[in-house]
């Protein structure tokens, strides 16, 4: 396998777009969620992108495949759910480790072919670690501030099998994203080394967290400096933010973020911030516009998208990132 | 790939803190740490956690960066505790801003800390005293936790004190964690111990500039590390002259920061501004941190006093009290526990008083008030109410005669106790300061002594009718007879409350042991310092509910107890046994006592023990808490430990000089070998088996790695071939002691009478480790070429043990009856074993040897039935028996 440290000093990597904008295309419905397989499971499985990767394994893989041809560098494993604590709102704890192993094979095919063709430009798959939708350093309940309704040891449980399986399927990178609590993120990163020591394994971590609101800071309340140097215990690959925020909003906690960290850096904003419908409508061009911004002030090592943007966003931030040179990292 | 920006220690609460070399120093908020305030320990034990976080709110606002919690007391769930405040305080934004740190000795109570805290957090603290091993995984641990970390300069061997030792130790500690554990060395932040200075003690001169220079060379030679300690306990030694201890604390900060120390906990108001500590004041200070002048710390002394203006104060103090109203008077002598003046007070009470009565129930009972409430309220100490006692025997003691001499002149008592250390038990320590505790409260005590059989605490209590039953003892086997003793209550169809004590009860015990056999109210009073309150409860009129609501709350600690009693894992004898120490024996020299056999010691000189003594356990006996010396400079009972030592010192000189108690001792080296296992056989010298010692396996399941000890593993088995040796002794300081007890009493002193035996048992104990010291050193001659200090022979670095029969290594207290028999102790030296095979005289040792120098000591923790029957067979006595013997190490 080519090395993604090579790559990164020769040029900006590209990260692909949304997976769920693509899907939505597709207009799938109750039944093609289930396939033949779940034809008769008894939770309603409409919603359960990550299912698809069993029930719809072609439409994934051309949605891969898009992304590689619009000129991503790396594609993100359809597993952002793939967690048992995730997973049990469909009943699917038990999938978990099929789910994460078959998402990462299919990417990893369609990679390879890349690849193949083209191997002065190696394609990448990263392995999505979602953060659940529980919070470990946050009560759910107002009336009880000391209570959690998840555990440091639940969540690192349930993200170590997620990891294994990514792993297994062959995955190149492990991205850890959209994180809104960094305790969550802790219990994955702390997964990770354990998976990793137990298999002498070196696999690159993308850490990747989410700023809610203007106020500049983590769902879980911190600021840009105090979630750096809460996930940066570990040698991590890079080092970013996605979601949320559109590119432009996003551009000075980029920065932030840039002059304080020895890891490579990453953005996946998304397109624009959501309009009156709840619905991405930044074009390619005017997210480019912003994210022209970034190169030129030197900030970005890993480029992509997150919701909103599809192979047009791509394609187009591909084509803007050609003139310009990666950020460089401070050495000692 | 790190970046400058990088290589500075970087901690986060919500907002980060990154601690540069232009930052000034970081300072760490204190209270909310249990072990330091009294407050914050109330609150959370009553979990108060909403007052608990403006504590901590408190600390942010007042501009600690860093705030340390600390959970670390014995009766709290430390983990649950660590748990719910970080979980709460995370939900305060306003205090989570700045970065926490777990402070605990506790691993599981850090761990649960570094579950709950999103930023990152210092883990205080780690150390090698626990050996590499357990180091690197607690690193390792803390890495992936995503911490920064605390280590203390404390290795396996025991505290750094001295500037070698103290890099030593840093750089061993840094070596390993950069090397081994790959932890960031910017995330690693060293204390290197503050110790008090100018303590008069030699050994403690060079505290501060050890201090200073050691930190110099961390941050020289340990390239990114941080350095921290707790700066008020360099001026301990001044606590009272403020003045002078905010010079000392702010001399000390500026020279450590300048030498480097960048974190720490500080008081700010207890910080004088360098620049304004008068200059000679200064210099003064200086020259003791640096240690520059021979006679730094008098000089310092002598200034101090000037400052302070107190020495006049004090002696016009002592004539103005003199000049109060008689009340005042007496109140202050009892106060003060001063009997110069009692009688003179006393005689002009009882000459206004219509019947001398009054002056007891009058002026004397306001002053034990005082003292009482003070005492209540943690602002006096145990030996200062003992001292409050002598005064107020001397008074009653005084009025006694015309009382009596008045027509139904009869003292009232707010009630009777009756007191006894039970049968087989002859330590009566604890029960003799409860006593004068008790009595100075105006309780009429009925005190029967020690090994005091059941029949005659009954009969005692129901012709005396007293209102309350108080046992005591020390060692295990007391425990089961307190049983007994209650289960005869309930045949006796006895009514009254009973109340244990003693330094092996609990209140677990009391409680699922206890309690069940004895249908009315059964208490554990855990030290003196609770004995009036527990007491006034049970006798308050009408306190019929509160009786009712302390049976209820025994009965649910039973429950909770038995039920989260957590069901330990063990393993059968058999598998224990294949997992036995192993020592190679092919490869161990071992060495033949220069003389074989026994010898005697009748008439010891016990000057010779004075610098054998080992102090903290003494403080302990009177209910001061703290390791010697440092205790004498403690913030909270440092002055009641330096007059208690004071006296103690006084009364140990008279003992030397006037030879108030003789010691003798006997010992023996025998040729010895493990047989069977986990025997002994001691052989003479033509190799026939005099005794066989028996000892008892750990079963408890343990890694794989980890053996499961006998004391026989330390010795080479038969079938080696090789004759190995082993000894046993007895040594007693305590003859004398009952004698010279008996006269303080009738002089009404039970200060002293408390104190003598104190003593005899520090020097019971200063004997064992004399003659140990001996015998490794001339009788057996295993380590001819020894040096060691007092402080080395109290932390056992020495080679070979001497485990006590008793103890946790053999808990067996049958194996004296063996020792008695081989050495013939009572014939040579008088020591006798009682029924419960206590020794008397109560101040004697005894024990045996193990000379190999991979013997060690071990708990053996609880045993199973298969070991139990086993053993039963091997000691040829029934189970039942052998259940008796070994009741509380059976695991059930």
């Amino acid at each position: 396998m080519s090395n993604i440290y090579n790559e990164l000093q020769k040029r900006i990597l590209i990260l692909d777009g949304a997976m769920g904008t693509m899907l939505q295309d597709y207009n799938f419905s109750e039944e093609d969620y289930r396939g033949t397989r779940f034809k008769d499971y008894p939770t309603s499985l409409k919603g359960n992108n990550d299912l698809l990767s069993l029930t719809q394994p072609n439409a994934i893989a051309d949605i891969h495949r898009k992304y590689f041809e619009a000129g991503a560098d790396i594609v993100e494993t359809n597993t952002f759910s793939g967690t048992s604590i995730a997973m049990a709102d469909y009943n699917m704890e038990d999938l978990v480790y099929e789910l994460n192993f078959e998402s990462a094979k299919i990417a990893k095919h369609i990679a390879g072919e890349f690849t193949k063709s083209e191997p002065h430009k190696p394609r990448f798959v990263a392995g999505s670690i979602g953060p659940t939708n529980k919070t470990a350093s946050l009560s759910p309940d107002v009336n009880r501030p000391e209570f959690r309704a998840i555990t440091f040891d639940e969540l690192r449980l349930s993200y170590k099998l997620q990891i294994e399986a990514l792993m297994d399927g062959g995955v190149d990178l492990l991205l850890v994203e959209t994180i809104f609590d960094t305790l969550n993120a802790k219990a994955a990163l702390f997964a990770i080394e354990e998976v990793k020591e137990a298999r002498n394994s070196n696999i690159p971590i993308m850490v990747s967290g989410t700023i809610t609101d203007a106020s500049g800071r983590t769902l879980s309340g911190q600021t840009v400096e105090a979630f750096l140097t809460s996930i940066s215990h570990i040698p991590l690959l890079s080092v970013g933010f996605n979601c949320a925020l559109g590119a432009e909003q996003l551009k000075p906690y980029l920065q932030r973020l840039s002059n304080e960290t020895a890891f490579y850096t990453s953005a996946h904003p998304n397109a624009g911030l959501p309009n009156a419908f709840g619905e991405y409508d930044e074009t390619p061009e005017e997210m480019t516009a912003f994210i022209e911004a970034y190169f030129n002030d030197n900030l970005i090592n890993v480029i992509g998208g997150c919701c909103g943007t599809n192979p047009a966003h791509i394609k187009a931030i591909y084509e803007a990132s050609q003139n310009h040179k990666p950020r460089q990292l401070k050495h000692t | 790939m790190e970046s400058d920006c990088q290589k500075y220690l970087t901690l986060s609460g919500l907002e980060p803190l990154v601690v540069t070399p232009e930052s000034n120093f970081v300072n760490v908020g204190e209270r909310t740490n249990v072990t330091g305030s009294r407050k914050f320990l109330r609150l959370i034990k009553e979990e108060k956690y909403e007052e608990a976080l403006s504590v901590a709110r408190d600390q942010v606002e007042g501009g600690a960066q860093i705030i340390d919690v600390n959970m670390d007391e014995g009766l709290l769930d430390g983990v649950y505790a660590m748990t719910t405040f970080l979980n709460l305080i995370a939900s305060e934004p306003d205090i989570s801003r700045v970065p926490i740190m777990i402070d605990s000795s506790k691993w599981e109570i850090i761990e649960a800390g570094l579950k709950v805290v999103q930023g990152k957090c210092v883990v205080n603290s780690i150390s090698l005293k626990e050996g590499e091993q357990e180091f690197i995984r607690q690193a390792k641990l803390i890495r992936r936790y995503g911490a920064a970390v605390i280590v203390m300069a404390f290795d396996e061997t025991g505290q750094a004190d001295t500037y070698q030792r103290r890099i030593d130790i840093c750089k061993r500690s840094y070596d390993i964690l950069v090397e081994i554990v790959k932890f960031p060395p910017q995330d690693i932040i060293f204390d290197p111990n503050i110790f008090p200075v100018a303590t008069g003690m030699d050994e403690h001169r060079k505290n501060a500039l050890d201090f200073f220079q050691a930190t110099k060379w961390i941050r020289t030679h340990l390239p990114y590390a941080n350095v921290s300690g707790g700066v008020s306990n360099v001026s301990f030694s001044f606590r009272g002259n403020n003045i002078v201890r905010e010079a000392i604390n702010s001399a000390f900060l500026y020279h450590a920061i300048k030498n480097g120390m960048n974190i720490g906990i500080v008081n700010p108001t207890m910080l004088e501004i360098y620049d304004e500590i008068p200059k000679n004041l200064l210099a003064c200070v200086e020259d003791v941190l640096f240690d520059r002048k021979e006679d730094a710390t008098e000089r310092l002394l002598d200034l101090a006093e000037t400052l302070k203006g107190q020495k006049n104060d004090v002696e016009v103090a002592v004539l103005e009290w003199r000049n109060k109203s008689l009340q005042d008077r007496i109140t202050y002598g009892l106060v003060k526990g001063i009997d110069a003046f009692i009688v003179e007070d006393v005689e002009e009470a009882r000459l206004i008083a219509h019947k001398p009565i009054e002056v007891i129930e009058g002026n004397l009972m306001i002053g034990m008030n005082v003292v009482g409430d003070l005492f209540g309220s943690g602002k006096m100490f145990l030996p200062q109410v003992v001292k409050s006692a002598r005064v107020m025997k001397r008074a009653v003691a005084y009025l006694q005669p015309f009382i009596e001499a008045e027509k139904n002149g009869k003292i009232e008592f707010a009630g009777k106790i009756l007191m006894a250390t039970v049968k087989g038990d002859v330590h009566d320590i604890g029960k003799n300061i409860v006593s004068v505790v008790l009595g100075c409260n105006n309780y009429e005590i009925v005190d029967l002594g020690v090994m005091v059989p059941p029949e005659k605490i009954i009969e005692t209590a129901i012709k005396e009718q007293v209102d309350i039953i108080g046992l005591s003892g020390l060692i295990t086997p007391s425990l089961d007879e307190m049983v007994y003793v209650s289960k005869e209550m309930e045949k006796k169809g006895l009514t009254i409350p009973l109340m244990i004590g003693g330094a092996t009860t609990s209140k677990a015990h009391a409680a699922v042991k206890i309690a069940p056999h004895y249908s009315n109210t059964v208490i554990h009073v855990n030290d003196a310092s609770r004995a009036v309150t527990v007491v006034g409860d049970l006798l308050k009129k009408n306190n019929q509910q509160h009786l009712s609501d302390l049976r209820t709350s025994y009965d649910l600690f039973r429950e909770q107890f038995l039920s989260r009693t957590k069901q330990k894992e063990y393993i059968s004898i058999k598998e224990a046994r294949s997992k036995k120490y192993k020592i190679n024996w092919s490869q161990t020299t071992i060495m033949k006592p220069k003389k074989l056999g026994i010898q005697v010691i009748q008439d010891f000189d016990i000057t010779k023990l004075e610098d054998f003594i080992d102090w903290s356990p003494f403080f302990r006996s009177w209910d001061l808490h703290g390791k010697y010396p440092n205790i004498l400079t403690d913030e909270v009972v440092g002055s009641q430990a330096t007059e208690l030592f004071r006296d103690a010192q006084e009364l140990l000189q008279r003992i030397f000089s006037e030879k108030l108690l003789s010691a003798k001792a006997i010992f023996g080296l025998f040729p010895a070998n493990a047989v069977n296992e986990d025997d002994i056989e001691i052989y003479d010298e033509n190799g026939n088996t005099q005794q066989t010692f028996l000892t008892l396996r750990q079963q408890l399941k343990k890694r794989a790695e980890v053996p499961n000890i006998a004391l026989s593993d330390f010795i080479a088995p038969k079938s080696t071939g090789k004759t190995d040796y082993m000894g046993c002794f007895c040594v007693s300081t305590g003859f004398g002691t009952k004698a010279l007890a008996e006269a303080f009493e009738a002089n009404h002193d039970d200060y002293n009478s408390i104190m003598i035996k104190a003593l005899a048992d520090r020097l019971a104990e200063a004997f064992a480790e004399y003659l140990h010291k001996e015998v490794r050193v001339n009788h057996w001659g295993y380590a001819a070429d020894e040096d060691l200090s007092n402080s080395d022979l109290i932390k056992e670095t020495y080679k070979g043990i001497r485990p006590a029969p008793g103890y946790p290594a053999c808990p067996d207290h049958l194996e004296k009856q063996t020792i008695w028999k081989l050495l013939e102790v009572k014939e040579q030296i008088g020591v006798e074993l009682t029924e419960s095979l206590a020794m008397w005289p109560a101040a004697s040792v005894s024990g045996y040897y193990f000379g190999n120098p991979e013997a060690k000591y071990f708990g053996l923790g609880k045993i199973t039935e298969d070991q139990l029957i086993d053993y039963s067979k091997r000691r040829d006595i029934s189970i039942e028996d052998a259940q008796k013997w070994l009741n509380p190490n059976l695991a059930n």
